[in-house]
């Protein structure tokens, strides 16, 4: 390829970041956002989206991306730059962040696996929030490690859909947004 | 006071609340009801473009060149998507626009009606920030917030989308006492710990230099004129982009010229040996640092910039600030006047006479011809000719505007309007009548090459028909000529598809339109031919035949750092063999 522009940089290792984002909950906000990401360039990893605050209609936003650290730095200044967006929060810089999301697992199967299936759920800590004769719906809340393995497990015992939330995440402590 | 009207009332309003005198747009079904309200008052005067990308750039040529917001208007769908080119120059350069758009109804929105397209979707990229009206209870305060949003922090092009229902719908219209968004605040003071840090840094400097860009421009007179007592007080050099001219005048012993790819030998070397770069407003563009590892490999960098993801982006700052230009100039003046110690001025000798040596060089010297005009030396005339009138300059996009930055000289800030970060080929004639429009009386020059010029050509027919004396000063090689210089360095100069065939008689289309023709091919006879188009009240198609092989140098090429520039004397006669400078390597960068 020949062309005029510089030279790619030299890679530095990717880091794994979780961003909180309070932004106006207006229409086009979200394709805003989705929008800088794939128009830039950056990764998603994970987007949750609700109004969390419904008089003021502020939504939070929460990202979890990977980068470099100029990434990462240029994530953060190109989010805050957007006209709706209120404040971005870098959970992953401000120690160590609670981080939570929620999987609904369908499991089919008759048998002894049927009645694996529901005991590895109960050591897992899913409830069951359906139940039929030949298959579970699983309810699973932890964190992104923790609802992979419940499925890979499952994967061996008749697992048929998964649908995840995405991740919700929290700063630990007193200190709040 | 309350009163009650239309929506399309309303946007009238607005803009006569907002002191806008001009707009440029083009009617169309979803913005009769707005064109209907306008017919009925005077106070803002409607420019008929002919072409939705020529009224974004006459807006823009209008805001660059006055300092004001420039204004839009145009229809739905194919009115928008017409736009989208000139939105994303504004984008780039960061010219403050509000661009009204019409919309289908809204209960029409979404069922792919008659020229419905996705404004605020296509736009979203391409706009600071844009608005769907979906009631026109909201209409006035959006339209207000739009000024805001454009014309504070880094300006932009603000895209406001009304349904024509909306437009029709009555409502109630106030006019906001404070001018603002609910929760946009841009930072405009700079730190102050950073500012006295910086002041401490340049005072220690031995090889400094100033790197300034359209930010000055963008952050007013009063910034240029901060900036310049500055840069005296300290007595260091300085360059400037493209974006930037102006902002420091070129007849001053302490300017460089511009820097970057087909900046001055002086400027791009004074940037790869200094010890402290102070860039102001400026956004090292790859167009300005060359190859990222090899720019200014020895310098702290001092960085201010109103927008904070400019910095670190793609050079690291050791000191980023982040506020208004205009703001940060002034508190870095005054903490140099309280400095403990005044800085030694001789310590920068060696600087300055290394420096000289480089200006020595003689970079933009070419090889004069008394046969055929040289580019270059067009442009050299044109000023000569000119530079008393204060002129105001356009460009296209191409050699002819690397030529203009190099030859022309500009004195003062808000004269020189060129497309620099978008490079787009048609910018400069709907520009050119911007420009005039806010500067009735001006000397406002075009200068185009053949090529570019034909990409809004038909907004000649609105030059006319306002009576808009512009100067289209085309250099006419019969190339795409920077095309072909770049196919000349990469690709074995074959050029495919770079030479201007079938070319119209410029002299006849411009008496076609109702303007002047003039035609110039014999160096003797230039300076009586410009002198012509300078009298001449009438618009002006100058169709100035130049050297058909010249290059534009300096040129820094791919892959090479700043101390690796490409001069003229590498070249015996027009038609330099260039195709063996670019090495392999550099030849296959991304």
């Amino acid at each position: 390829m020949k062309s005029h522009y510089s030279d790619a940089p030299i890679d530095t290792p990717p880091q794994r970041r979780t961003l909180s984002v309070l932004v106006d909950n207006e229409p086009g906000v979200l394709a805003r956002i989705a929008g800088l990401f794939s128009g830039r360039g950056y990764n998603i990893e994970s987007l949750t989206v609700s109004e969390t605050e419904h008089e003021k209609h502020v939504s939070r936003i929460t990202i979890v991306t990977t980068g470099t650290a100029m990434v990462i730095e240029q994530i953060k200044h190109q989010l805050d730059r957007l006209v709706p967006v209120h404040r971005v929060v870098d959970l992953t810089a401000k120690g160590d962040a609670v981080e939570r999301e929620l999987a609904l697992v369908k499991v089919i199967g008759k048998g002894d696996s049927r009645s694996e299936a529901l005991r590895i759920a109960a050591a897992f800590g899913a409830r069951s929030l359906d139940a039929t004769l030949n298959s579970f719906v699983f309810e699973l809340t932890g964190d992104s490690e923790e609802i992979e393995r419940f499925i890979r497990v499952m994967a061996g015992l008749g697992l048929s859909e998964v649908s995840r939330t995405g991740i919700a995440a929290m700063s630990r402590g007193a200190e709040a947004l | 006071m309350t009163e009650t009207m239309s929506g399309a009332e309303m946007v009238i309003k607005a803009l006569q609340d907002q002191g806008v005198e001009h707009i440029f747009g083009y009617p169309g079904g979803a913005v009769l009801p707005i064109y209907d309200a306008m017919f009925h008052q005077d106070k803002v005067k409607h420019v008929l473009v002919r072409h939705e990308q020529g009224a974004v750039h006459a807006a823009e040529g209008y805001a660059r060149s006055s300092g004001k917001v420039g204004c839009v208007l145009v229809t739905s769908g194919p009115g928008a998507t017409n736009a989208v080119t000139g939105l994303t120059d504004a984008m780039l350069d960061s010219i403050p626009l509000v661009c009204i758009t019409g919309q289908v109804p809204t209960h029409l929105i979404g069922s792919d009606a008659f020229q419905e397209c996705d404004t605020v979707g296509i736009t979203r990229h391409c706009t600071k920030h844009n608005y769907l009206v979906r009631s026109v209870e909201d209409l006035p305060r959006i339209l207000h917030e739009a000024f805001y949003v454009a014309s504070n922090g880094r300006p932009g092009p603000v895209v406001v989308d009304i349904p024509k229902d909306v437009q029709f719908a009555m409502g109630k219209y106030d006019r906001p006492k404070d001018n603002q968004h609910k929760t946009y605040r841009p930072q405009v003071e700079g730190d102050i710990e950073k500012i006295r840090a910086a002041v401490k840094l340049m005072a220690g400097a031995k090889k400094p230099v100033f790197y300034t860009g359209g930010g000055v421009i963008n952050a007013g007179t009063e910034a240029s004129a901060t900036l310049r007592e500055l840069v005296r007080l300290t007595g260091y050099p300085i360059t400037s982009t493209l974006m930037g001219l102006g902002a420091y005048p070129a007849a001053d012993p302490q300017w460089l010229g511009m820097l970057g790819m087909h900046g001055t030998y002086e400027a791009n070397l004074a940037m790869h040996d200094c010890d402290v770069m102070i860039c102001i407003g400026a956004r090292f563009d790859d167009r300005i640092t060359g190859r990222l590892h090899a720019f200014s490999p020895n310098s702290k960098k001092i960085h201010v910039d109103i927008d904070p993801s400019s910095i670190n982006k793609n050079v690291k700052a050791d000191i980023g600030i982040v506020g208004d230009c205009g703001h940060i100039l002034k508190s870095m003046l005054a903490e140099w006047k309280v400095l403990d110690k005044a800085p030694d001025c001789k310590r920068l000798d060696p600087w300055w006479s290394e420096i000289k040596t480089w200006q020595a060089r003689k970079c933009l010297a070419y090889r004069g011809s008394d046969k055929v005009i040289k580019p270059q030396y067009a442009v050299e005339r044109l000023y000569a000719l000119t530079k008393d009138m204060d002129p105001y300059i356009t460009t296209e996009v191409g050699q002819h505007q690397m030529w203009a930055a190099q030859y022309f000289r500009f004195e003062s800030p808000n004269r020189w309007m060129t497309s620099g970060g978008l490079g787009t080929m048609g910018y400069g004639l709907p520009a050119a009548i911007g420009t005039q429009m806010a500067h009735p009386g001006k000397l406002v020059i075009d200068i185009a090459g053949e090529a570019s010029i034909l990409m809004n050509i038909q907004e000649m027919s609105t030059a006319v028909q306002y009576r808009l004396p512009v100067k289209i000063f085309i250099l006419n090689n019969e190339y795409m000529g920077m095309v072909r210089q770049w196919q000349e360095l990469l690709h074995g100069s074959r050029y495919a598809e770079s030479y201007s065939d079938s070319l119209p008689d410029f002299v006849k289309l411009a008496e076609a339109y109702g303007a002047r023709g003039i035609r110039c091919n014999d160096p003797a006879k230039l300076d009586d031919a410009i002198r012509e188009m300078i009298a001449s009240p009438k618009p002006v198609i100058f169709d100035c035949h130049v050297e058909k092989m010249e290059n534009c140098f300096p040129m820094i090429p791919s892959g090479k750092a700043h101390n690796e520039m490409l001069l003229n004397d590498l070249s015996d006669d027009a038609g330099v063999d260039i195709g063996n400078v670019i090495d392999v390597k550099g030849k296959a960068l991304v």
